[in-house]
């Protein structure tokens, strides 16, 4: 690559920085204290300008990897050794909560993590495996953390009596989202799925009398260890958990048990999905994904391996609704708005589509990337966005690319 | 010797196009028999009414499989698959590409496997009805992968393999799904003279090791003539000729058909 060429190529990007950065940077109308005016910021546009100059300089001595290839080393050797970093994943994620530097924060943040893992494993049935790109996940995810809202409310049920109950309604829905959609596929789909997302969305703020509309609902229950609850005081005047054990109460008490609750269900559900691929259900999603017509011409029913994927999609989904709420204590419907639904869908396409360990990565990213730029305040976005285009430039087919088959020649011969 | 396949009148319009006109023929159980003609006759429109990917405008198709009749014409793609027991290949090969040789071949035992886990339950129990199940579905895969040669290739990606091995491979999935009728969209289409010769050596086998009657459409004469029990010469549609390779070959119709009227 000559140096004038890439000169020119910088130069280019560096005018398109520039007219970017202009209205983007270059002008500040917030000013505390002023009358309203706008300031200008011209040493941000120059940063700018010169940073991207820069860094396609940089880009271009950088060895271009030909497409096709041999997958990158990186990939392999995550490949190679992804038993032994998931064992040493879920060794982290045990004694997170014990960790010296484990605040309230950290761990409720390390909750939010695992439910957007579950959430990702759950999308990566029906996206990944059954390759039925699904943009309204954030529906069943709605219609879980509303079961546990409205039985608790009406009902007073409790988490644990809620919970099967959420999934089961959230994977009615999935088939009967799925039903009308059989004959849909890429961006049709996608296109139905995201109107779907939007239906129950505004139902739930609409239908008032039901759902209590946009105001949410509040005071949901929190799981209980065995019938005691961890609070300060049993509600009803029973015994409380730290009463049982005979310790003191402590706020942080109910953190590390909604933690636990949530680490036990995520690794049940990851034991279900692998077990899953390894049976004829989880080969014909993936058989579907590779070619529908050589499936048909196999015998296997397209429509029943389509409901099946979206019904364990949707059951996921609706356990980590469950999780979601209990954890906020509220729910309302903006929580399950399109940004939530295309969140969870990152994180499978960052993930790798079908890797377990990749979506758990990615998860961790994308949940903790936007707690870590606080600080930026208004450059938040913009370092989140930022990562996002590395990624996919570097790993444009997620971080985990490589397959684990779901069945070898040696198992024939144990 | 019984039919096994019946077609009866069976005509295909696409819109003002006449593809298939009332066409008849059979195919004898343990036969292989060819169906052949120019470009554009209609050979791969035959083969798609037959597995249930298009519905033909009108005519029958009668499978006889254990003194029942099953009416093709009436059913969905995937029944014909697994009820019927008409498994196919196709013309641009169709594999799972990006799953492995021996995930393509397992796949094809779904709907056993399907029944044998308890439609998941017994499966996700680990008990021992599937685990038993699965153990003779994967022999029934390493008997097929040494009879096509790809033992050694087993966990090899499938879409990675020599174009050869993914014609042989296609044809090894097909015949897990335990059919009673193979259909093969030119199946040689592609091959070196070494491989088409190997091919034939393969499609003998099934016919005569495994008893599985064979339709092929083919376009390399050295496979139909060498193998076929019968030959169907299509032509615009309509069947222009139909008896053994030697009445074939020497059949003006069809002589006109591939080389036009000589003058005079």
């Amino acid at each position: 690559m000559d140096l004038g060429r890439l000169a020119k190529d910088a130069a280019l990007a560096a005018f398109v920085a520039l007219i970017l950065a202009i209205p983007l940077a270059g002008f500040d109308t917030n000013q505390p204290g002023a009358s309203a005016g706008i300031a200008t910021r011209w040493n941000w546009v120059a940063i700018a300008v010169a940073a991207v100059f820069v860094g396609r300089f940089v880009i271009g001595f950088l060895p271009r990897r030909r497409p096709g290839g041999r997958p990158p080393v990186v990939s392999l050797f995550l490949a190679k050794h992804q038993n032994i970093l998931g064992w040493i994943g879920l060794g982290i994620a045990v004694v997170w909560p014990f960790l010296p530097f484990a605040s309230q924060y950290l761990l409720d943040l390390a909750t939010a993590v695992l439910i957007y893992i579950m959430l990702g494993w759950g999308l990566n049935v029906v996206v990944g495996l059954a390759g039925l790109l699904n943009l309204g996940y954030a529906a069943f995810y709605a219609v879980g953390a509303y079961t546990l809202a409205l039985t608790a409310s009406y009902w007073n049920f409790g988490f644990w009596e809620a919970l099967p109950l959420a999934g089961l309604m959230s994977a009615i829905v999935g088939i009967l989202l799925a039903l009308p959609v059989l004959r849909l596929r890429g961006d049709y789909l996608a296109i139905v799925t995201l109107g779907f997302g939007e239906i129950i969305r505004i139902i739930l703020i609409n239908w008032q009398s039901f759902t209590y509309g946009p105001n949410g609902i509040n005071g949901l229950p929190r799981p209980t260890f065995f019938g005691l609850p961890l609070a300060a005081r049993a509600p009803g005047g029973g015994e409380t958990f730290t009463q049982f054990l005979g310790i003191d109460y402590n706020q942080a008490q109910r953190y590390i048990y909604l933690y636990f609750v949530t680490l036990v269900l995520a690794l049940l559900v990851n034991l279900f999905i692998l077990r899953l691929r390894r049976l004829p259900v989880g080969r014909a999603w993936e058989a579907l994904r590779e070619d529908e017509i050589a499936s048909r011409a196999l015998g296997i029913n397209p429509v029943s391996v389509k409901l099946s994927a979206f019904a364990v999609g949707a059951l996921l989904a609706g356990f980590a609704g469950v999780f979601f709420a209990t954890r906020q204590g509220f729910v309302s419907p903006e929580s399950f708005n399109f940004q939530e639904s295309a969140t969870v869908l990152a994180i499978v396409v960052l993930g790798g589509m079908g890797s377990q360990l990749g979506i758990a990565l990615a998860a961790i990213i994308l949940v903790t990337l936007p707690e870590f730029g606080r600080d930026f305040a208004q450059f938040r976005m913009l370092l989140f966005g930022a990562a996002m285009v590395g990624i996919m430039i570097w790993r444009p087919r997620g971080l985990f690319s490589i397959r684990t088959p779901s069945i070898r020649l040696r198992d024939a011969k144990r | 010797m019984s039919a096994l396949l019946q077609v009866e009148d069976l005509t295909m319009r696409f819109g003002g196009l006449l593809a298939i006109d009332r066409l008849s023929f059979a195919a004898d159980e343990e036969k292989i028999t060819a169906v052949i003609g120019p470009n554009g006759a209609g050979k791969t429109t035959v083969f798609n009414c037959l597995t249930g990917f298009y519905r033909p405008t009108s005519g029958s198709l009668a499978l006889h499989r254990e003194g029942r009749q099953l009416r093709l014409e009436r059913m969905d793609g995937w029944r014909i698959a697994r009820d019927a027991g008409i498994a196919r290949t196709f013309q641009n090969i169709r594999l799972f590409a990006g799953m492995t040789v021996l995930e393509n071949l397992v796949i094809a035992q779904h709907n056993k496997l399907m029944r044998a886990s308890g439609w998941s339950i017994a499966g996700l129990l680990g008990m021992a009805r599937y685990r038993s199940a699965e153990t003779t579905a994967l022999e029934r895969a390493a008997a097929w992968l040494d009879r096509i040669g790809l033992v050694d290739r087993a966990d090899h990606v499938a879409g990675t393999l020599p174009y050869g091995d993914q014609r042989r491979l296609e044809i090894a999935r097909a015949m897990c799904t335990e059919p009673v009728l193979l259909c093969l969209d030119e199946p040689a289409a592609g091959l070196n003279p070494h491989e088409s010769h190997e091919l034939n050596r393969l499609l003998l086998s099934i016919r005569d090791r495994d008893r599985v009657a064979i339709l092929l459409i083919e376009h390399d004469m050295n496979v139909v003539m060498g193998i076929s029990d019968r030959v169907v010469v299509l032509d615009y549609g309509k069947k222009i000729a139909d008896g053994t390779p030697n009445d074939i070959r020497v059949d003006p119709a069809v002589i006109k058909a591939y080389l036009g009227e000589p003058e005079t």
